[in-house]
């Protein structure tokens, strides 16, 4: 290359340099500087030292964490929600995708509308939907279902057992729409005249769909499950927080890692606990996205994030 | 067919039931706000109540000014978040696209990293109040989290990278045109559905958005978005006397609120913009959910 076309190049790159430089410096702020601060797990916190004044703690701050209940269930709500709603939301995506697929018309763009609606509503209006249905005084299951059969009120905000299955269904209900989006669009991308050729020689739809459908679109769903797995470590703090409305009854069944890293460091001021769970978490889920996407990229490197 | 039939009978029988229960809920939340506070606390909520009455609609623009208030934030913070948002999204895309500029390799790291590690809930939050102050202030609920994102940023580079040919770009250099113009008048217009479709994710980021709220507004309510103060309403409902704008008038409303269905016609007030704007929003939305599905 020569100094001219060097100096060239410099020249253009400048106002590139300027356009990049607000969203760099956001990213500074809001994802790298607090980055170091993990260290705080490490550390005895004393507010006015701040983070790096602070003195050093080695790993109390964990063993601690661990010896408490808390560590294990928190992990263990963790990782068993989403391993349901990776197997329940999958069951249900790709049928709904299957179906959709199959169907033409306003029908067809009619359910797809409505049944996306609940992924654009917030945690807290999704909230206010369950506390219409599930209210121990007023709700509709209470008041319009269990009364009329001559069955007792139930204080849904208080019993634990029925919480996994109404966690799973809210999860399900609000990412329905969203879920089948990407398997459907695969679907519609297949090759329609192995269907034709298929029904030619007289199978069924259901000999279709387990024959050309569920193995043509078996990459995609190893894919996305994949990436999936990879986030399991990671909660959403909403549909966990909000849903149940806090309540300390339920804590034991709705209690995972981005709730109590939040009570942590808001309601209980034990901000040397909510940050080691949070280290806990940092440092587990990069390790699992990591080994997803080197798996994905084993399997498909262009499904792969890097 | 006749196997292709009875699949589709099938299909339509599954696709109504599930997309019954998709939209029940709301259709109650929406009849619970016209119940009669009366008939909602002795039937519960119900798709046929006995009475209704808009009271609680009355109640929720005449009680002082809370709501309105705050849905006033919630516009001003959607508005400018994704003005802010999407400008330095789109810049920082369009220049990571830039083959022949020094150091995009690493930048693009840098961006991409973020999406692998963070440094948690606990730092972010010493970060924003200890070294920027912005604790019950405005910015709390615009700038952390919501403003940009890596994985925007790279599905708006991918596509300049993709569908923005750089021999038009070239071409505009030759006629002189400096990277700003060449960028406003030639890649932005071609980028119009990334840009779109972006701005949409960021926009409902922020009209959804509570917790930033939740957390830095620990003294400030007056600054409350219309989600946060749902999210204060389910868990009291005395805090909208407290905001009612005179004290006679709380007195008055303690024996006269429409406590329950006025905590159901805010809901119904909160998730209106995102009803109404979704038919024309839709395309754009499921495109955008595809292009960023497959690959960030």
């Amino acid at each position: 290359m020569s100094k001219a076309w060097r100096q060239a190049t410099l020249k253009r790159s400048i106002p590139i340099y300027l356009m990049a430089l607000p969203g760099l410096i956001y990213l500074f702020i809001n994802n790298y500087m607090p980055m170091p601060g993990i260290i705080l797990a490490f550390k005895n916190y004393k507010a006015k030292f701040g983070i790096y004044g602070s003195p050093w703690a080695g790993l109390k701050n964990f063993r601690y964490l661990f010896s408490t209940q808390d560590a294990f269930i928190i992990t263990r709500n963790t990782i068993l929600y989403n391993l349901v709603f990776i197997i329940v939301n999958l069951i249900f995506a790709v049928g709904v995708a299957i179906i959709l697929s199959e169907l033409t018309g306003k029908m067809k763009k009619g359910y797809q509308s409505v049944i996306l609606l609940p992924y654009l509503l917030s945690a807290v209006i999704v909230s206010y939907l369950v506390y219409a249905f599930l209210s121990a005084e007023n709700g509709f299951i209470n008041n319009s279902i269990l009364k009329p059969m001559g069955k007792e009120a139930i204080a849904w905000y208080q019993e634990q057992k029925y919480w996994p299955f109404i966690l799973v269904f809210v999860n399900l209900w609000k990412g329905i729409g969203y879920n089948c989006i990407i398997y459907l669009s695969t679907i519609i991308g297949f090759d329609r005249s192995l269907y034709e050729a298929a029904s030619i020689d007289g199978a069924t739809k259901w000999q279709q769909i387990t024959k050309i459908t569920l193995p043509l679109l078996r990459p995609t769903i190893i894919m996305l499950t994949l990436m999936a797995v990879g986030r399991i470590f990671y909660s959403d703090f909403g549909l966990f927080y909000q849903v149940p409305q806090n309540s300390g009854a339920l804590y034991p069944v709705t209690n995972t890692i981005d709730t109590y890293v939040y009570r942590g460091l808001l309601q209980l001021g034990d901000i040397t606990m909510s940050a080691a769970a949070g280290v806990y978490q940092s440092l587990v889920g990069f390790v699992l996205v990591l080994s997803a996407n080197l798996l994905v990229r084993k399997l498909d490197p262009e499904s792969a994030l890097f | 067919m006749k196997s292709d039939k009875h699949f589709r009978i099938f299909g339509h029988i599954v696709m109504s039931i599930i997309t019954l229960c998709a939209i029940l809920p709301l259709i109650l939340l929406l009849i619970s706000s016209f119940t009669d506070n009366d008939t909602l606390i002795r039937n519960g909520y119900s798709f046929l109540p006995e009475k209704w009455s808009a009271s609680a609609y009355e109640y929720i623009f005449t009680s002082g000014n809370s709501v309105v208030n705050a849905y006033g934030i919630s516009v001003i913070l959607t508005i400018a978040g994704t003005a802010v948002g999407l400008t330095i999204t789109t810049l920082l895309g369009y220049a990571l696209s830039k083959t022949f500029l020094p150091g995009r390799g690493i930048l693009t790291f840098l961006v991409f990293f973020t999406m692998l590690f963070n440094g948690g809930l606990v730092p972010t939050y010493i970060n924003y109040s200890n070294v920027f102050g912005i604790k019950n202030t405005f910015w709390a609920l615009m700038i952390p989290s919501l403003l940009m994102n890596a994985f925007n940023v790279l599905m708006v580079k991918s596509y300049f990278v993709s569908s923005i040919p750089d021999a038009l770009l070239e071409a505009a250099y030759i006629d002189g045109a400096t990277e700003g113009r060449a960028f406003v008048q030639i890649a932005l217009p071609l980028a119009k559905p990334i840009v779109a479709t972006i701005g949409l994710f960021i926009g409902i980021g922020y009209w959804n958005d509570w917790m930033n709220g939740y957390i830095y507004l620990t003294k400030r309510t007056d600054l409350y978005s219309i989600q946060n103060l749902l999210n204060r309403m389910i868990q009291n409902i005395q805090f909208l006397m407290q905001n009612s704008s005179t004290v006679s008038n709380a007195n008055q409303g303690l024996a006269a609120i429409p406590a329950v269905s006025v905590r159901m016609a805010m809901a119904v007030v909160g998730v209106l913009p995102i009803v109404i704007v979704y038919p024309f929003i839709q395309n754009n939305f499921v495109k955008g959910i595809t292009l960023g599905g497959v690959k960030g």
